[in-house]
């Protein structure tokens, strides 16, 4: 009898369809308040649309040269390829191109509009940092976010908030042109106000706690990959510490591409309360617990 | 990978395909009769051992399932990379009863859960001039590619001529990109 040791995380599973139905619900809501303002809100739909097609499209382009990364041959970073190679063929995957930042945060990302688009980064600070298999479940981590399009997946999840947010500059804006003048109208406009800052509230708070439960995601198909949670465990460990003590002033500039990072941004202190759910990350001790119950699961007999 | 998948951030682990390994023994033959490149009767199964007690012990099964038949010599190393490698060595060059052993490997892996663990197989051969070469089996793929080293570099030419001959007997990868280096694996 073939045993299998690889049984999806069925908890993980509900919250993440839990976050991306409350996602659904904030675009209807949103789709019904622009039904109701009509023209007018289409134009800013296809605005908001187009810019974060825009943005996906060239996802790989735009993070690449925030990070100044370049992209570097197998010539050029043997081991590095070797160890990308290596994931590639357990994972059966297409092999992303693999980049470099010379930047001594050490930090990881990838990204890409497809598999076949992507690319994966490290910074030159997380290859001084880390050993071997700790670079390795690295760099698994960030397959596993190309292997579950998360690029794509975050992309339109984003699409209510930016659309929220568009909406109420607008509506700023055609105050400002004074063309409501009738009390009527004033109405629509705040409760079209207040209703865009909700969502756009609600959304930020549901993004978040997507691309957390997809961090745990990635954390998890990493470390079955490898079968070394550990390895994951440590890099983590070793990485947070470090960023802990870094000005958050710098970090804040790193946000765009903070959904796909290893190690996020704002992150190394413990996490807890209002900080737990405004990151977009999941606190170091929420991961580790996480990779714990995958090395149970693996040393099962 | 399916859409609910994407959705919910995850990935089914890819399963290995065992069966082509077995087209290897006529294809062995090939070689040596039209290319002069004979099997060194050395073979590998390359794989990641995961933490934890429950691998060990499958380990240690396989190997005393392999030595007790007073068959061919199996040996357990370790890679640069962090890959463990089962060697099993036939002397003569006894390619079929290599593969056999080969594929015991890779069943009591499979059977005990860690099939998903399986990177390559690696059959070892060496050409006119003496260089030591290999057929490489990727599980997940089901597929071989030819591997000659040549001091640093790959001796393309003669990866590329194997593939030609090859291609008709032996599922032959045919992605490049997929061909990767296998430097100093054990089994080689």
């Amino acid at each position: 009898m073939k045993k299998t040791r690889y049984a999806p995380d069925r908890g993980l599973g509900v919250r993440v369809f839990g976050t991306l139905f409350g996602l659904g619900l904030l675009y209807v809501i949103l789709g019904a308040l622009l039904l109701a303002l009509g023209f007018n809100a289409i134009f800013v739909l296809v605005l908001a649309g187009g810019m974060l097609l825009g943005q996906w499209w060239f996802s790989d382009t735009l993070a690449l040269s925030a990070m100044k990364a370049v992209i570097v041959t197998p010539e050029q970073a043997p081991q590095l390829h070797a160890i990308v190679d290596r994931l590639v063929a357990l994972a059966d995957m297409e092999k992303p191109r693999v980049g470099i930042a010379d930047n001594d945060t050490p930090n990881a990302f990838a990204t890409g509009r497809s598999p076949s688009r992507s690319v994966v980064v490290v910074t030159t600070g997380l290859l001084r940092r880390l050993d071997r298999d700790e670079l390795e479940g690295v760099l698994a981590h960030e397959l596993a976010h190309v292997a579950h399009r998360d690029v794509t997946v975050m992309t339109i999840a984003s699409f209510t908030a930016i659309l929220a947010g568009f909406m109420t500059r607008s509506m700023m804006w055609g105050s400002m042109m004074g063309n409501r003048n009738n009390a009527n109208g004033a109405a629509v406009f705040l409760a079209v106000m207040v209703v865009s800052v909700i969502v756009y509230f609600l959304s930020y708070l549901l993004i978040n706690a997507l691309s957390r439960f997809r961090e745990l995601g990635a954390d998890r198909g990493a470390a079955l990959l490898t079968g070394k949670p550990t390895a994951l465990g440590n890099a983590l460990i070793k990485i947070t510490g470090d960023m802990g003590r870094i000005p958050t002033k710098d970090l804040r500039e790193m946000q765009p591409v903070s959904f796909f990072a290893f190690a996020p941004a704002l992150s190394g202190r413990r996490g807890g309360g209002l900080e737990a759910i405004l990151s977009t990350h999941p606190s170091l001790e929420k991961r580790l617990e996480n990779l714990a119950k995958v090395a149970a699961e693996l040393g099962q007999r | 990978m399916g859409f609910l998948d994407t959705v919910l951030g995850r990935r089914k682990p890819a399963r290995p395909n065992l069966d082509s390994l077995f087209a290897l023994p006529t294809a062995a033959i090939t070689l040596q009769v039209e290319m002069d490149i004979m099997p060194t009767g050395r073979g590998s199964v390359g794989f990641r051992a995961p933490e934890g007690r429950a691998f060990a012990d499958v380990a240690d099964e396989v190997r005393a399932l392999l030595d007790a038949d007073g068959g061919p010599k199996v040996e357990l190393t370790a890679d640069d990379h962090g890959f463990d490698w089962m060697v099993v060595s036939t002397d003569p060059p006894d390619v079929p009863a290599l593969v056999t052993d080969l594929h015991a490997v890779n069943a009591s892996l499979v059977n005990a859960g860690f099939g998903p663990q399986l990177l390559c197989s690696i059959v070892g051969f060496t050409d006119p001039a003496g260089r030591s070469l290999a057929m490489v089996y990727l599980y997940k793929r089901g597929t071989f590619y030819p591997f000659v080293p040549d001091g640093e570099k790959r001796d393309n030419v003669l990866e590329l001529q194997m593939r030609d001959r090859l291609t008709g007997e032996l599922p032959m990868e045919q992605k490049m990109e997929n061909w990767f280096a296998v430097w100093g694996a054990p089994g080689l």
